[in-house]
């Protein structure tokens, strides 16, 4: 860290710079874009789960005179491989429907109830296929497979076709750890897919001229990776797309690809108008990124003072229709927490036929979570232990050698469960038929290709331009760093999402890595406004720039020895910086790679209702690690925000697929999300370990939030209902199951 | 098809717009009208970003048809600030960060202030439920019903 005077502005808690746009609806957001001689598009989607493509026959469609284009795959690129050709794949089926809800043909027309009609006209003539859903039986033997070919030299032989991938590591020798063990616990675990449940659903409006040049304006959370796929999948070159970021209503992973912003694209091509693409609710549920679902079985091995000596973990993911889930990473994060001699974890990619997952904040972890502190409470109970005490007589530290092979360095996980054993939620009292649970969880965090820049204005005040969607309040943090460094209040900067053709590439916005790397960009950007700011001064002053200094906003002469000078302030450079050499102003490009492991401890009671299988959260905590709080309202907005998807995931939500292999609750009314009565306040307890790769010391905090909740929820269950739950969403019937289960023993 | 003539006043301002009889009063506010504020989370009822009222009471303007607001009476987030001064909520709401992406904003303002004008001391149950029909993915509530709560105990000392 490199401010020993401390903060003066972050830390603190401003208004955020488009709050005002966000109160009175003037944001304007994927949807709320138009266009001159705009066009309305609407998607045909395959109701089969799995079907050859026999014929898609428009005539009737278009013969309606509002219908100015219909599009299917003959419309996209050929010949991509690689990603390219499955999210092409994806976003408009070629020989076969692969899922319930994969396109297979759009339409534009002048009205979007036009288009809907023109969509109902497009006949599709299908050969229905034996399908699979199901994690396990898609890669039993005989089940049907999705696509020949499709694994990669991972894949050990002799496994069945839907397996696409292999991952396996570790270290030690986890069965010699087994021996040494006084008690071993085996336990197998499910998880059903869940979404991100964003509430806006997917828009564009897109354009694509005669002259090749194409404008792209979508809700995604990373608008340069839009531009090279959207690019890539219409045959353009990437430079002829700008593609501009609306502001988005939420993403939690699920915005980071594309799904109908090059059908937009080729629609408007062959239209020659602009198109305006938005999905329905139950498009977004069918369509866009589920979670993975999987299938999991954990060993773990623990002497009676509470040392892990081994842990085994085998991790099947399904992942859709296309190869993807993240088998490794879940593997991965599995033990990260806990320093282990011995540990070895293995994951399986597994095709089926349901829509191409997407990332969900911290993709893998929260399920690995569920499934190994699932296993490691049942060990403190059986064995009497704390489970507090367990966590941290086992927990990784700065030099431990990780689970999945490199050393940590600085991280904070110990601190988490220091804080939380001493929180008063932790030794409270329970109410009859309450149970409490804990969970660490960790994520990586992610640096990633960044850029930004950073012009002073005549007037003093300063305009940042970063690459990186705002998805949860990061123009504020961005504005407070540039504030800090600068010297200037934090009003007098204004931080914008650049579009594609201002700014240099910029990788998303995932991997908690926003306030991380555009961060510490802004951070360096303003550093060289700086360094020019000095010079600006030195010249004026007549000495040497070395012998300036930058403090409170103002240069200085760095001390007697300089010169005896009034301190100048930045507004005054800025007033007169046309007359003393021109424009001011700073970039930043990087690839930062220091972005920090962040780690996470939850408590959580919960009351079930042994009647109806009714689970209640009655109390909540977070506790995680922010390196360094920028904005502390928003680093707790993420942690609540992250729990309560997590206690979503826990308790309700689920994909349901019927024996057709058609998605049966494709609605906000099915598939329930938590709403204001499922939920109490949410604690949260800001940890600061700072993080060494970054100037301020800050770590992302937006996905390790929902890795702990999975598990805690459970592990709270499971103490209420005195019986362990292995099978999420823990459900009323699910509940009801187990308490049976147990009551005929 | 042919289209429906209807005049009616939204925020206080007489309108008139000719709409498709399938038209959703939500898609008349956004597409006709220009007003925005409204979204759509879902189009069944379920997620109320489309909230507004209507004569003074709540409804989600994905279940209303556009032809259905022939003399009414409509109100959305657009109309909520007084001029250049925002309502206490929206004040509240930016002060503590009760919003992280703001697709939700719109409607859980139009609905809280239904709520406050219904009944000014809300407990924090009452505000959970009255606010159950309106899904936020991102804040997990907690600071929406503490802005809410801030709100209402300002505006009583108020009065
Ligand atoms: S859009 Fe009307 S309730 Fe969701
Ligand atoms: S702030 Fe994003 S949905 Fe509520």
């Amino acid at each position: 860290m490199d401010r020993p005077n401390g903060f003066k502005f972050v830390g603190t808690r401003p208004d955020r710079p488009d709050g005002m746009d966000k109160v009175t609806g003037r944001a304007k957001f994927g949807a709320d874009a138009t266009a001159p001689g705009m066009l309305h598009a609407a998607i045909v989607r395959s109701p089969h789960a799995h079907a050859k493509i026999l014929k898609i026959d428009s005539t009737k469609a278009e013969a309606m005179k509002e219908v100015k284009a219909v599009v299917t795959r003959a419309d996209f690129a050929e010949g991509l491989t690689g990603e390219n050709w499955n999210i092409l794949e994806n976003v408009m089926a070629g020989d076969k429907a692969l899922y319930d809800g994969h396109a297979v043909a759009a339409v534009a027309a002048t009205t979007p109830l036009a288009a809907r009609d023109a969509a109902k006209l497009i006949a599709v003539e299908y050969e229905v296929l034996p399908h699979v859903t199901d994690v396990d039986k898609a890669m039993a033997e005989g089940a049907p497979v999705i696509r020949e070919g499709a694994a990669d030299k991972s894949v050990p032989d002799g496994l069945h076709a839907n397996v696409v991938r292999y991952h396996e590591s570790g270290h030690g020798d986890v069965e010699a750890g087994f021996a040494e063990a006084d008690l071993v616990v085996e336990e197998s675990f499910k998880t059903e897919a869940t979404h991100q449940g964003y509430i806006e659903p997917h828009a564009c409006l897109g354009q694509l001229g005669s002259d090749g040049k194409g404008e792209l304006w979508c809700c995604t959370q990373g608008h340069f990776i839009v531009q090279k796929t959207c690019a890539a999948l219409i045959g353009i070159e990437a430079s002829q797309l700008r593609v501009t970021a609306s502001e988005i209503g939420g993403g939690f992973g699920g915005k980071t690809t594309v799904f109908i912003e090059p059908v937009a694209l080729a629609l408007s091509r062959k239209a020659n108008r602009p198109v305006k693409l938005v999905m329905s609710r139950s498009e977004v549920f069918r369509a866009t990124g589920p979670t993975s679902s999987t299938s999991m079985d954990v060993k773990i091995g623990m002497t009676r003072d509470g040392t892990i000596t081994a842990g085994e973990g085998v991790f099947r993911l399904q992942g859709g229709a296309f190869p993807g889930a993240p088998a490794d990473l879940t593997a991965m994060c599995a033990f990260a927490p806990y320093a282990l001699k011995n540990v070895k974890q293995t994951g399986y990619d597994v095709m089926s036929n349901r829509p191409k997952q997407a990332a969900y904040r911290a993709p893998g972890s929260p399920m690995a979570a569920f499934a190994v502190e699932s296993v490691i409470d049942e060990l403190c109970k059986k064995l009497d232990l704390d489970p507090v005490e367990v966590r941290l007589k086992n927990a990784s530290k700065e030099g431990t050698k990780s689970s999945f092979g490199p050393r940590f360095d600085r991280i904070g996980l110990v601190e988490t469960l220091e804080a939380a054993k001493a929180h008063p939620h932790y030794s409270a009292p329970l109410e009859p038929g309450q149970g409490r649970g804990l969970s660490c969880g960790f994520w990586f965090n992610h640096g990633g290709e960044t850029s930004v820049s950073l012009s002073l204005s005549e007037d003093g005040t300063v305009a940042l331009s970063v690459g990186t969607p705002d998805i949860g309040g990061s123009r504020a943090s961005m504005c407070l760093m540039v504030a800090e460094e600068l010297g200037i209040p934090y009003e007098n900067v204004r931080t914008t999402i650049a579009d594609t053709a201002t700014l240099g590439y910029n990788d998303v916005s995932h991997g908690s890595r926003v306030t991380y790397a555009s961060g510490l960009a802004a951070i360096k950007a303003a550093r060289d406004v700086v360094n020019k700011l000095c010079a600006r001064a030195a010249n004026k002053w007549g000495i040497d720039k070395e012998a300036v200094i930058w403090e409170d906003g103002c240069a200085k002469p760095a001390g007697p020895n300089a010169g005896d000078f009034e301190p100048l302030p930045l507004a005054r450079i800025a007033r007169t910086m046309g007359r003393t050499g021109g424009p001011i102003s700073g970039h930043f490009e990087a690839t930062p790679e220091g972005a920090g492991m962040s780690f996470a401890t939850h408590i959580v009671d919960a009351e079930v209702d042994g009647e109806t299988g009714q689970t209640k959260v009655t109390r909540y905590t977070v506790v995680q690690d922010a390196g360094k709080a920028i904005h502390p309202s928003y680093v707790e907005g993420q942690f609540q925000g992250g729990a309560a998807q997590g206690i979503g995931w826990a308790l309700n939500e689920e994909y349901i697929y019927g024996e057709d292999g058609r998605l049966q609750n494709a609605v906000f009314l099915d598939y329930r999300i938590p709403v204001a009565s499922d939920l109490p306040m949410i604690d949260t307890v800001i940890v600061e370990v700072p993080n060494p790769g970054h100037p301020y010391g800050v770590r992302g905090v937006g996905e390790t939030s929902i890795c702990p909740p999975l598990a805690a929820i459970a592990n709270a269950v499971s103490d209420a209902a005195g019986v362990r739950l292995t099978e999420l969403p823990m459900s009323p019937p699910r509940i009801l199951d187990a308490l049976e289960r147990q009551a005929h023993g | 098809m042919s289209m429906v003539h209807v005049t009616a006043t939204v925020n206080d301002d007489e309108v008139e717009f000719l709409c498709d009889p399938r038209e959703t009063l939500l898609d008349v506010l956004r597409d006709r009208l220009g007003l925005t504020g409204a979204k759509e989370g879902c189009g069944t009822g379920d997620c109320g970003a489309c909230s507004v009222t209507v004569d003074g009471r709540l409804v989600c303007s994905c279940l209303m048809l556009g032809a259905e607001a022939e003399g009414k009476s409509i109100a959305t987030v657009e109309g909520i600030a007084d001029g250049e001064n925002l309502h206490p909520l929206q004040e509240k709401f930016i002060e503590h960060a009760a919003l992280q992406c703001g697709i939700c904003t719109p409607g859980i303002l139009v609905a809280t202030k239904a709520l406050l004008e219904k009944n000014p001391d809300p407990t924090e149950t009452e505000v959970r439920y009255w606010l159950a029909g309106n899904l936020c993915r991102c804040t997990g509530y907690d600071k929406i019903i503490r802005a809410v709560m801030d709100t209402a105990s300002d505006l009583r000392k108020a009065s």
